[in-house]
């Protein structure tokens, strides 16, 4: 009885935790690779005798929709701009942050960080507020400069750049903690050692700092990678997709089918089709963090 | 990387100083906007502060609004999610104290969860809610998000780092496993807890995309939900929109003032540098 108790006690503890994960993030990967094989939607949902299997009709349909390939294309899009951007403005950040004195540096890192921890809702009615047209306070601002309105929603490709400027904003803040994390960790001696040499500030930058941050950007790149290939609430609140489909993401076409069509399938088959894309990031940054060792 | 002069010091802040004021412009506006009464809000050119302070908006919210109702099903969400993370610190100990038949293989299903996409799973989960009669409750809001597998994974490898030494001394003394965990393992583990209350705490109080999902009666709407309902409701009305937006960021911001410390040391401790 009491080897039994003993065997038992590691369960208690993981029990709750793994049957909840189980229930609701493992099983749902089954149920979506079997539905997306079939045509399920609200019909077939009433009564299950009206599902068919349908092979991978889904797949070949989706490569033909036009609402999925510009969704692809503009995720693509959100990709090549904004990664670069995220990546290097929470570096620039961070640099700047490590060369000021302790107190400005912690409240500073405050101000930077504050939009990760804000409501993504609220962003989108304030942020929707500052990007009107009319009454927006950007182009109240670009008027005292003699710029004409900028249609900053209304626009399907001023209207994408407009959501990278957002989701910018919003995602610095976790980033540039893990920069700053390992410019902190970075031995001062090194750059004593420079100084002896008389390395100049953009010796030091290119030949120590960059050099030894390596592994916290590749890090970040892959994680904001990832994130922006998810791209997600921002055209979801934001524009719901508009205009002209134009900011819609493969994240925002997968939730339209499942919630709004209830095309449960179809949405399942496009959600395969986003993994895979990501798998392969993720694959590539796995095998980077076992060669590093670092976790 | 350190700076020589004056001047070099002086340019570095004066660029941090406009970035900061930059990214903090939204929040500025937001809550001076609250403040201006409706023809104010929507003035060319628009005025910084409010010239007639008004708190008609945030009357406006709770007695008109149903914010009262969501400000209640927000904290009871906050409160659930609490219990989430007391599975997830148990899982984590269970994972880094224990050898048992199948550790291995249980981690691994833990950890595959973690890279998933959250669309994938979206819809189905969805469908496993309906199978469940679970939609349109607060369990069925409450429940998809309440276990995470990155957090248990934070958190057992901070409690792989508790000595083995210390467990078994309370356990030869007669300690409960339960009272070993509460009384010896908790109050240790807590510089990576104490991050994640915070965190949690600030996931559940943001948290819209379930809510939206599951609940369809307006008295299970969460604050973010109840905010974008009024957004498409009151579409012109920026003054109502911004105090919305201000009672639901300016708690977060002031809770995240307070314990950033907590925070920022903790990606420390999570080891990623």
């Amino acid at each position: 009885m009491n080897n039994f108790k003993t065997k038992m006690t590691p369960f208690l503890f993981i029990g709750p935790a793994v049957a909840i994960l189980l229930l609701f993030a493992f099983l749902p990967i089954i149920v979506a690779l079997v539905i997306s094989f079939t045509d399920t939607n609200l019909v077939g949902l009433a009564n299950y005798s009206e599902i068919n299997f349908i092979g991978i009709r889904n797949y070949i349909n989706l490569l033909s929709d036009g609402n999925f390939l510009q969704s692809i294309g503009n995720t693509f899009f959100y990709v090549i701009i904004g990664v670069p951007l995220s990546v290097g403005s929470s570096f620039l950040i961070a640099v700047l942050l490590h060369l000021v004195g302790s107190w400005l540096a912690s409240t500073f890192r405050v101000i930077y960080y504050v939009p990760s921890v804000t409501n993504i809702v609220a962003i989108a009615v304030v942020w929707g507020f500052l990007y009107n047209q009319e009454y927006g306070l950007f182009n109240y601002l670009l008027s005292l400069v003699d710029i004409g309105r900028i249609p900053w929603l209304e626009d399907p490709f001023v209207a994408k750049l407009s959501l990278i400027l957002l989701a910018v904003w919003k995602s610095n803040g976790v980033s540039m903690l893990i920069f700053l994390a390992a410019l902190q960790s970075i031995p001062r001696s090194y750059y004593e050692a420079a100084d002896i040499d008389g390395a100049n500030r953009w010796q030091k930058l290119r030949y120590i700092t960059i050099p030894s941050m390596s592994f916290a950007t590749f890090f970040v790149t892959i994680t904001t990678l990832i994130g922006w290939m998810q791209f997600f609430e921002e055209p979801f609140v934001m524009t719901d997709g508009g205009p002209l489909n134009g900011t819609n993401s493969i994240a925002l076409f997968i939730y339209q089918e499942g919630f709004q069509y209830s095309e449960f399938g179809y949405g399942a088959a496009a959600s395969f089709i986003l993994f895979a894309f990501i798998i392969i990031a993720t694959l590539i940054q796995f095998k980077f963090r076992n060669k590093d060792q670092s976790l | 990387m350190y700076l020589r002069t004056r001047l070099e010091k002086t340019i570095v802040i004066v660029m941090l100083t406009i970035g900061g004021i930059l990214v903090s412009l939204p929040f500025v506006w937001m809550i001076l906007s609250s403040f201006k009464n409706d023809q104010e809000v929507l003035s060319i050119p628009p005025t910084l502060f409010p010239q007639d302070p008004t708190l008609e908006h945030y009357i406006n919210l709770f007695q008109n609004l149903n914010f009262d109702v969501y400000l209640v099903n927000t904290l009871i969400i906050v409160f659930c999610s609490m219990i989430g993370l007391l599975f997830n610190t148990m899982a984590g100990y269970g994972f880094g104290k224990f050898q048992f038949k199948g550790k291995e293989a249980w981690f691994v299903v833990v950890l595959l969860t973690m890279m998933l996409p959250a669309q994938v799973t979206m819809v189905p989960t969805y469908l496993i809610l309906n199978e469940m009669g679970l939609t349109n409750t607060m369990s069925g809001i409450v429940l998809p998000g309440l276990v995470a597998a990155f957090n248990i994974f934070l958190i057992r490898q901070f409690m792989v780092t508790i000595p083995d030494a210390l467990i078994e001394a309370a356990r030869l003394d007669g300690a409960g496993e339960f009272y070993i965990f509460f009384r010896l393992v908790l109050p240790l583990s807590m510089p990576v807890v104490a991050v994640q209350i915070i965190l949690t705490f600030i996931a559940a109080w943001n948290s819209f995309l379930w809510p939206l999902i599951v609940a369809n009666d307006q008295s299970l709407y969460t604050l973010s939900v109840g905010l974008a309902l009024l957004q498409d409701q009151h579409v012109t009305n920026y003054g109502l929109q911004m105090a919305g937006s201000a009672f639901m960021v300016v708690p977060i911001i002031i809770i995240f003032i307070i314990f950033q410390k907590y925070i920022m040391e903790g990606f420390n401790i999570s080891g990623i540098k």
